[in-house]
């Protein structure tokens, strides 16, 4: 099997889903002759036609709202934002028309919504962002966020394949760092599964997309003082699989949950609560988040260092939950 | 576009038809005020009066076919389009038995499979891209359709009118677009919307066709948009309608209007589209006063077994709240082709993949004096030409080969090297800024040809 980048397992599924289906189109601005501001549309256009590969003008509303339209029709558009950042402007199609529409209308909506997101790239306040929690706060919705180039192609698949609208987020500090093997052909991963990445007694922590490769390095460390660490990688947002994560703190009894989103409002809260109303018996401590700051991403590298949690921040904390 | 006489002309019993749609609008919607009055209706209504002959002349041009999306103000399309006053009471009522089973209410409400119509939000201009969506698919799939849909006054403000009418135009989408000026956005005038007197002439920003018509006036409306919805089938879209008419209500229920001037409201009753319509049919001797009433007792007949349905139906049950927030294996989806698949799949779908450049942009000196019509419906050259039988044609081309002239693999070729460019994050110490800094040094192109990717930018 050859070993491959994230990036380029996402280019692989869309190449295989749009052989497999002429029902799947993609759209996005410089997608087509360029082949996307980071390549991961890159020769589509050579071989789907501009029929199926879409160079849109610069407008995040009509790009989301064209492809809804599309999905109206039976058609399974796979829309691109240049930056997952500028979601924002387009916030209103994605929340209020996709979202809601099989709710209250009965129409679903199989289209996918992916784009680069995430920090450690001294991108700055506007090309850093992780804005999934606007997204898993809104029921009807999937969300998406995988951390290896293994999972980023098979639940690509899957998003492209469900029936209904996927975010799906691609970390790009991760896009060309990671290479592993990928099977050439077809495969799923299923959306709304974690995986245990580590297995370990002494503690839980609950991680996903680049922050899952933190999590791991901070569990290597761990283990060297005999602390041992059961990694989960959420791979999916929403519907988040808590089963998962209750089956691991009900066996290790203490929570460590790092993501490289905001702290307020972030996913942590959520599953906290989850933990609290459904294993508060099983804890023996109380549970520890290590998050970015509740900052917007600041641009200079020792600024956005300060922002960002690393294996360090995460070793510190589950050093703490082990004294309990 | 071209000119009305290609238009055919409506038959005696087409004519009858809009008086019948016009009509059973109006006194839906009247029925609509008196139960809200009885506090029978849960939401709000929005009253369409003296608006009837835009939603009915409107969508009466399109086929069966053909998808629309109506606004708040269109139940009269719903009603053309084949739904039924039932579905419209329902809706208000927030019974289970409307086509939303409680969830939604008002017009907003459709029905992909059969009657292609998509369900509205409330969210003014959001329509519009994704019926350019609907109508992009429509002609993806060979299915010949076109995509209609309305906005306000108001709502032409909107950035996802701009977003969406710009996207319909670059891709010369089958998309009609009726702008229905009822003169008020709420409380606020049209001239305090938008400095223009027709909104017609934001066409001419987008580069496409724009019409003009009395929207009190059904068969002029039904006339225009039919000839509109054929240049659109025929592959010369969009094209963007406004028809003039007047709110003759406040915004909804609660607004009395009480900020339109009275000699406003005076002067447009004298134009209701249904009272002129009745005397249109009469002059040309298309009914007698004995027609009339069977298609009044139709109406009222209709209305009154409809009414008591939905006041008869229950409210949903209250754990249906929960369900249907997902497709969960309920909808097959389904694409319906009309042109053969492999037309869209390689080989076929291959083709080079550069940009058709048709000139270099410079400044021209007659353009010095910006014309007020300059890019009017001939369309603004175009990096594409219309979808048609030459697509391969379309951005391949051997005028100026852009950034990626030099051929991408026509295969989904994995193994493939992708270029190492990050438009963020690389340092002085990446492979791609190496390579760029050895490139700049070696090639210097002459300024005009310089690729776009090799210009510095941020
Ligand atoms: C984006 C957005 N902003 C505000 C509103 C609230 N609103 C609903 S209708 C309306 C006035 C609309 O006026 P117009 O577009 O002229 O349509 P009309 O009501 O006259 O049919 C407003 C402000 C909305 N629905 N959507
Ligand atoms: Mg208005």
């Amino acid at each position: 099997m050859p070993e491959i980048t994230m990036l380029e397992a996402i280019r692989q599924a869309l190449f295989e889903e749009m052989d497999r289906d002429p029902a799947v189109v993609a759209i996005g601005e410089d997608i087509g002759v360029y082949g996307g501001a980071f390549k991961a549309t890159e020769g589509l256009l050579a071989r789907f036609g501009h029929e199926r590969v879409i160079d849109t003008p610069i407008s995040e509303t009509a790009i989301v709202g064209a492809a809804c339209g599309m999905s109206y029709l039976g058609l399974r558009p796979v829309a691109e934002m240049q930056f997952i950042d500028f979601i924002a402007c387009c916030f209103n199609q994605v929340t209020n028309f996709v979202a809601k529409s099989h709710y209250r209308c009965g129409a679903p909506v199989p289209m996918v919504l992916r784009g680069p997101s995430g920090g450690g790239v001294h991108g700055g306040p506007f090309h850093s962002a992780n804005p999934e929690m606007y997204f898993v706060h809104t029921p009807g919705l999937k969300v998406v966020y995988p951390s290896t180039a293994y999972d980023a192609k098979g639940l690509l698949k899957s998003a492209i394949r469900d029936n209904n609208p996927v975010l799906f987020f691609e970390h790009k500090f991760l896009y060309r760092r990671i290479k592993e093997e990928v099977p050439a052909g077809d495969y799923t991963v299923p959306i709304g599964k974690a995986v245990v990445r580590r297995q370990g007694s002494d503690l839980t922590i609950v991680s996903y997309a680049a922050m899952a490769h933190v999590a791991l390095e901070a569990a290597a460390t761990l283990a060297k003082d005999g602390i041992e660490a059961d990694v989960i990688d959420l791979r999916t947002l929403l519907p988040l699989d808590s089963e998962t994560i209750l089956a691991s703190v009900k066996n290790t009894n203490r929570l460590l949950i790092v993501h490289e989103d905001t702290r307020t409002g972030g996913i942590a809260g959520e599953i906290a609560a989850i933990v609290c109303e459904s294993a508060f018996e099983h804890l023996d401590a109380p549970i520890a988040r290590v998050t970015a700051l509740d900052t917007p991403v600041p641009y200079s590298p020792p600024l956005e260092e300060r922002f960002l949690p690393n294996a360090e921040k995460v070793v510190a904390a589950a050093r703490e939950l082990a004294k309990y | 576009m071209s000119n009305q006489k290609m238009t055919p002309a409506l038959t005696h019993d087409q004519k009858l038809d809009l008086y019948y749609f016009m009509q059973l609008n109006r006194q839906l919607e009247d029925r609509l005020v008196r139960l809200f009055r009885q506090n029978k209706i849960v939401g709000g209504v929005y009253s369409s009066l003296g608006q009837e002959a835009v939603s009915v002349g409107t969508s009466y041009a399109l086929e069966p076919r053909d998808w629309l999306a109506p606004m708040i103000r269109n139940i009269g399309a719903l009603l053309v389009k084949g739904f039924k006053p039932r579905d419209i009471f329902t809706q208000h009522m927030a019974k289970f038995t409307s086509p939303t089973h409680g969830k939604d209410g008002t017009s907003h409400f459709g029905d992909l499979k059969v009657r292609h119509v998509v369900s509205p939000i409330s969210m003014l201009g959001d329509l519009i891209p994704v019926m350019t969506g609907v109508a992009m698919a429509g002609r993806y799939l060979g299915q010949n359709i076109v995509a209609m849909t309305w906005i306000g006054d108001g709502g032409t403000s909107t950035g996802a009118f701009h977003e969406g009418l710009n996207l319909a135009a670059q891709q010369r989408a089958p998309f009609v677009l009726i702008v229905e000026n009822n003169q008020w956005a709420y409380s606020t005038p049209v001239a305090r919307q938008v400095p223009i007197k027709n909104l017609a002439d934001r066409a001419a920003a987008y580069g496409i066709a724009s019409k003009i018509v009395d929207g009190n006036n059904v068969v002029a409306v039904y006339e225009t948009t039919k000839t509109a919805v054929d240049e659109c089938r025929a592959g010369r879209g969009p094209i963007l309608i406004e028809v003039k008419t007047m709110r003759m209500k406040g915004h909804a229920q609660h607004d009395p209007a009480e900020y339109v001037p009275k000699a406003m409201f005076d002067y447009w009753k004298a134009q209701d589209p249904i009272a002129r319509y009745e005397s249109y049919l009469t002059e040309h001797n298309l009914w007698d006063p004995k027609k009339k009433s069977e298609i009044d007792a139709r109406i009222e007949h209709e209305l009154d077994a409809d009414q008591k349905f939905a006041e008869e139906s229950p409210l949903p049950p209250a754990e249906t709240a929960e369900q249907g927030v997902y497709c969960e294996g309920c909808h097959t989806i389904e694409a319906e082709w009309r042109r053969p698949k492999q037309d869209v799949m390689p080989p076929a779908s291959s083709e080079v993949a550069v940009w058709k450049v048709a000139d270099f942009g410079a400044f021209v000196k007659t353009q010095a004096v910006a014309t007020q019509h300059g890019n009017r419906p001939g369309h603004a050259p175009r990096h594409e030409p219309v979808l048609s039988a030459e697509k391969k044609e379309s951005i391949s081309g051997d005028e100026v080969a852009g950034p990626t002239g030099k051929n991408q693999p026509a295969t989904g070729d994995v193994a493939a090297q992708v270029p190492l460019r990050v438009p963020f994050g690389r340092g002085p110490k990446d492979r791609s800024v190496e390579l760029e800094r050895r490139d700049k040094v070696a090639e210097r192109p002459p300024r005009h040809n310089k690729p776009p990717h090799k210009r510095r930018r941020r």
